[in-house]
């Protein structure tokens, strides 16, 4: 079976990660290469790299950490922030992303995901959304939260992928930085109306939030978090443990470092 | 050394960061004349099969595999590299591809259960056949070793050549082939898949001219 992956997100400004790390383990705790390479020794299955840089010097930082990332871990890389245009495709896959995240440019210029699927392949395009209960409607937020776009949420994925997004990130605003378990009722909402892989995104606070999100969405593909990890809040190692002792399939090897 | 072959089709920077990390010498090459010469050779690809045929065949590269693989260079296909070496594909349409493993490529879309999402994306465990644990790029591979896809199409007709596949919920996916002569393909990504794929690019690197015997 494909099994359900654990995805961690790293937050980068200016070359740096954001979000505090706390590893007693890891010397450099904010740097997105030493982190990225610790995640993936622990057992994640693939990464998310967020540039939320806003300045041009810090942009080309951004692509050299990047860069150095992807010439030490070999595990799938995400990458989002900024990519508006097809050119911020190229900047970032050509520095070793597998696949691109787009969010506002998505709503800036509808036309984006098309092009970037014609040219790259479905599967290296994904579609993230911020999205936040609004009177009763699900409704997509731009500019990191910021704007509401009066957009229906559902109705935007599923027209995202009609043109060519292969995956979903979904992140509930309402649950993001609550740690209270995933948003599970609008999980299912999107699972329902397409047929791509969807990552959860935003309210995990224990182990037992990654359980029940699996367990009671089964459409739910991916687990992503930021700060449980960095925080050292949740370990990787026992999240799969606890998963698999569950019955919910996940990657589990065995280290072969003698 | 590695030669990978390019056509213009997908991203060969995690493929050369792979080899350069495992320490081995690998160098990119769009001259088929440097392909009929190669040590070794790795056909990449991402994208859609027509497109991807159609580029090699028009760069000059299909002649120049098929001329290397004759000589028995050894060549590893990856993902839609893989699918290249099988005779034909039927997605959207229908295409030729170089024949070097008897099969043919289909939607996974009717072949696999309809509750599994397509694409395929994500981790899953290799079973390997007969064949699998006598193959060289699996010399330090175990069944059930994880590793990473992504793909809307499968190789189908191809058991001879079968070496691994994977279970999408009870229907066997085709994971890897060996055809004759050492020519192997993955439709995973090893330079994706941790260190299980640096290991079995770490095999490949040492199969000879000519390949090993079964």
């Amino acid at each position: 079976m494909i099994t359900k992956r654990i995805i961690p997100c790293l937050d980068v400004r200016d070359g740096r990660v954001v979000k505090g790390v706390n590893f007693k383990d890891l010397a450099d705790v904010d740097s997105p290469v030493a982190l990225a390479s610790y995640y993936s020794d622990a057992g994640a299955d693939e990464l998310v790299f967020y540039d939320i840089t806003a300045s041009a010097e810090g942009r080309r930082i951004f692509t050299d950490i990047l860069a150095e990332a992807a010439r030490r871990v070999f595990i799938p890389l995400t990458v989002g922030g900024g990519v508006s245009t097809l050119s911020d495709f190229e900047r970032v896959l050509r520095c070793g992303a597998d696949k691109v995240s787009v969010n506002s440019g998505a709503i800036k210029d509808p036309s984006l995901i098309g092009e970037a699927a014609k040219r790259y392949g479905d599967q290296c395009v994904v579609i993230s959304a911020d999205v936040k209960r609004v009177n009763g409607q699900f409704r997509v937020f731009a500019r990191g939260g910021r704007d509401d776009t009066g957009l229906e949420a559902v109705e935007w994925i599923k027209r995202c992928v009609g043109n060519g997004a292969g995956e979903v990130v979904l992140n509930s605003m309402d649950t993001d930085g609550v740690r209270g378990g995933f948003d599970l009722e609008m999980l299912r909402a999107v699972c329902e109306a397409v047929s791509v892989p969807v990552i959860a995104s935003g309210g995990a606070g224990s182990v037992e939030d990654f359980v029940t999100l699996f367990r009671e969405v089964p459409g739910v593909d991916a687990g992503l978090a930021a700060s449980v990890f960095h925080f050292g809040q949740i370990k990787i190692g026992d999240l799969k443990a606890a998963l698999a002792a569950e019955g919910i399939p996940v990657r589990i090897w065995e280290r072969n470092d003698g | 050394m590695v030669t990978i072959i390019d056509y213009g089709v997908g991203n060969l920077f995690s493929l050369e960061s792979s080899f350069a990390f495992i320490g081995e010498d690998a160098t990119v090459t769009s001259d088929p004349d440097a392909v009929r010469s190669a040590e070794r050779l790795i056909l990449p690809g991402v994208g859609a099969f027509g497109d991807a045929a159609r580029k090699l065949r028009s760069s000059g590269m299909l002649k120049a595999v098929l001329d290397a693989a004759k000589s028995k260079i050894p060549l590893l296909g990856i993902c839609l590299g893989m699918q290249l070496l099988f005779e034909k594909s039927y997605e959207y349409g229908e295409h030729e591809g170089l024949g070097l493993i008897r099969g043919s490529v289909r939607p996974m879309k009717g072949y696999i259960p309809n509750t599994e999402k397509i694409p395929q994306i994500g981790w899953n465990s290799l079973s390997l056949t007969e064949r699998g644990r006598k193959c060289p790029i699996f010399e330090d591979v175990k069944n059930g070793d994880f590793v990473y896809f992504v793909h809307s199409f499968y190789g189908a007709g191809c058991e001879s050549a079968l070496t691994a596949s994977v279970d999408c919920r009870g229907v066997p996916v085709t994971a890897a082939v060996w055809g004759e002569g050492p020519v192997f393909g993955t439709q995973f990504h090893p330079e994706k898949s941790g260190d299980v794929g640096l290991r079995i690019l770490k095999s490949f690197s040492k199969v000879p001219k000519g390949g090993t015997a079964l």
